[in-house]
């Protein structure tokens, strides 16, 4: 069963509308060609409508979309069964909302990592909604020096809202963690690759989004704070997201305007998630494309550009 | 009988003969509530000198305190921040600007500076905290940037001092991408062996601690401060429970490992200069 969003409800309403007529056509035996064409074509007109005209809150609700695939679903698209998981810190213990290991991507071995969120409600409590603590971190840097040793490009996909706010979290050193993985990700010798599948929530989305290319998909949102959080403290209310998250300017299109990111990888019709194979695709091509391009360049030059890239960024007089 | 008659009624004294008590003559400490004269207060270094409660302090403050003499040479002192996203929330962000300006006379959140520290060369970056919150900005990134190419240049230590709730939410995205410029900016000092000290002073919160507060040779912090990634009132929100006593200060991340030492402002030059002296004699 589909998850609709309140301004998808004209595509729900034909959606039903063609089953019905499918239904009728089945059981009837009356021709309804004409009638599920008529529709069809209509579903196809109003969807391009609705999803060329969203609101930057409306792009940060489709990023949240229960049905959009996460980290997991990418990477076996992406390797084709070829990905073995890796676990692990070695100094605490295995978070369940950090994952990565090696795969192979048209015949390559790449390092993947990212932030994982559960399916079902006894799933996203599995992963903590995609929250990572300190030692989830501390893994994907394990894992990106794994890589750097073996001489391995890293790929990382990220899709949080935010890093752990636990006690815990605090104890064992969030801001320490997330810093390192950001100096660390900076002056790594392999080619790396970084992308926004949902939701890049501030540090916790940065603390693996240092990289070559920094990309984003195209209904996703990357800033330095949920609209909601900025809602609440800004203006003292949670009533103000949507204002919050147009002043952000924190969508795939505002970020690329603005240089934060480098590219944004166009989404099928309707989001990710109603063409999961289609978006699977256009991801792996993008890779493909990128590594290779990376490739070429000598890895000091590769590390001053990427450094170079980030001390760009800021606007001052 | 009474010993003193009032001939009129009321008050007579006018206004303008009034006399006030000038303002600034005194110092209440906030912690335990002992009264100082000023002078007292600035000469025992803007720490109470009963409960040792240490006051929040600025840019000014700490150069003088740190540099020989109190000399130094400003570095970038007039950078000022952009609205790149034309941002307005109950404010416009230029107006809040030009009214922070205004009224702290800073220009941003940090100041940097290159002086001695007896007789050694140092840069240092300082987060001025009346400044929207010692937030971090664009200019707070592009100046330590630029202070790290001057310490690189002059071969001379580097220092800052945090002080800061975090990101600054009007420039967003620009604002988080700081964090990974300034770490990018230390690795390359490392590059040269100079040591960079990270100096946490209260509040040192979000973004600043996950990127270069917690990045240090060494780390070291004023007592007490509060130091944390999360605000305690949200992670009191996501734990559901009170927190426990002395949780994020200074003395909890010394005991869990992420500081060397604890440092008192009376004793700050002095350690602070030793240090750098065993890094580099």
């Amino acid at each position: 069963m589909a998850t609709y969003l309140e301004f998808e409800a004209p595509i729900q309403e034909l959606e039903e509308q063609i089953l019905k007529a499918k239904e009728i056509a089945l059981t009837t035996e009356v021709s309804m060609e004409d009638t599920i064409k008529e529709l069809e074509d209509k579903l196809v007109q109003k969807t391009t409508d609705i999803f060329s005209n969203l609101t930057p809150w409306q792009r940060v609700q489709l990023s949240r979309h229960p049905d959009r695939p996460y980290t997991l679903a990418y990477i076996d698209a992406l390797t084709g069964g070829t990905f073995q998981e890796l676990h692990g810190d070695r100094n605490v213990k295995d978070d369940k909302a950090m994952i990565g290991g090696f795969g192979l991507l048209d015949g390559q071995s790449v390092m993947f990592i990212g932030q994982q969120k559960g399916i079902n409600t006894k799933m996203r409590q599995y992963r903590n909604f995609g929250m990572a603590n300190p030692e989830g971190y501390r893994k994907a840097l394990r894992l990106m020096k794994l890589a750097e040793k073996f001489n391995k490009p890293i790929v990382t996909l990220i899709d949080t809202p935010g890093a752990f706010p636990g006690l815990e979290a605090e104890e064992r050193g969030q801001g320490e963690a997330i810093a390192r993985n950001i100096y660390e990700m900076m002056r790594l010798k392999v080619p790396v690759i970084c992308i926004v599948i949902g939701e890049g929530a501030s540090g916790g989305a940065l603390g693996i989004g240092v990289g070559d290319k920094v990309v984003m998909l195209e209904n996703t949102w990357y800033s330095v704070i949920s609209p909601e959080s900025c809602s609440s403290i800004l203006w003292r209310s949670w009533e103000y997201k949507e204002t919050a998250a147009s002043a952000l300017k924190l969508t795939s299109k505002d970020m690329k305007k603005n240089k934060l990111v480098d590219d944004v990888i166009p989404e099928p019709v309707g989001g990710a998630h109603r063409n999961p194979q289609e978006n699977f695709e256009n991801v792996k091509k993008y890779i493909i494309k990128a590594l290779a391009e990376l490739k070429k360049t000598d890895p000091k030059k590769r590390i001053d550009d990427r450094i170079e890239k980030f001390c760009e960024m800021g606007v001052w007089k | 009988m009474v010993w003193f008659k009032r001939n009129k009624e009321g008050i007579t004294t006018s206004t303008k003969e009034k006399k006030e008590t000038p303002e600034g003559l005194w110092h209440k400490c906030p912690n335990c509530k002992t009264v100082f004269t000023e002078n007292e207060f600035i000469n025992n270094l803007y720490v109470c000198d009963r409960c040792s409660h240490h006051e929040r302090i600025g840019s000014k403050e700490y150069f003088e305190i740190l540099f020989d003499e109190g000399k130094f040479k400003e570095l970038d002192a007039d950078l000022v921040s952009g609205d790149p996203l034309n941002f307005s929330d109950t404010k416009k962000y230029t107006d809040r600007l030009k009214s922070t300006i205004k009224n702290t006379g800073l220009k941003d959140a940090v100041r940097t500076a290159h002086g001695k520290i007896d007789g050694q060369d140092l840069v240092i970056a300082c987060m001025d905290f009346n400044f929207i919150g010692g937030s971090l900005g664009s200019v707070v990134g592009e100046k330590i940037a630029r202070a790290i190419d001057h310490a690189i240049k002059k071969k001379a230590a580097f220092m800052i001092i945090s002080k800061s709730g975090g990101a600054r939410m009007m420039e967003a995205g620009y604002s988080l991408m700081q964090m990974a410029k300034v770490s990018g900016k230390l690795g390359q000092l490392a590059e040269h062996q100079l040591p960079y000290i990270s100096f946490l002073t209260d509040p040192t919160t979000g973004g600043v601690t996950a990127s270069y507060a917690m990045l240090g040779d060494i780390n070291i912090a004023e007592p007490k401060a509060l130091i944390g990634f999360a605000g305690p009132r949200v992670v009191k929100e996501t734990i559901g429970r009170e927190l426990p006593e002395g949780f994020q200060t200074s003395e909890f991340l010394l005991e869990h490992g992420f500081l060397d030492y604890i440092v008192e402002r009376h004793h700050l030059k002095k350690e602070l200069s030793h240090s750098i002296r065993l890094f580099r004699s």
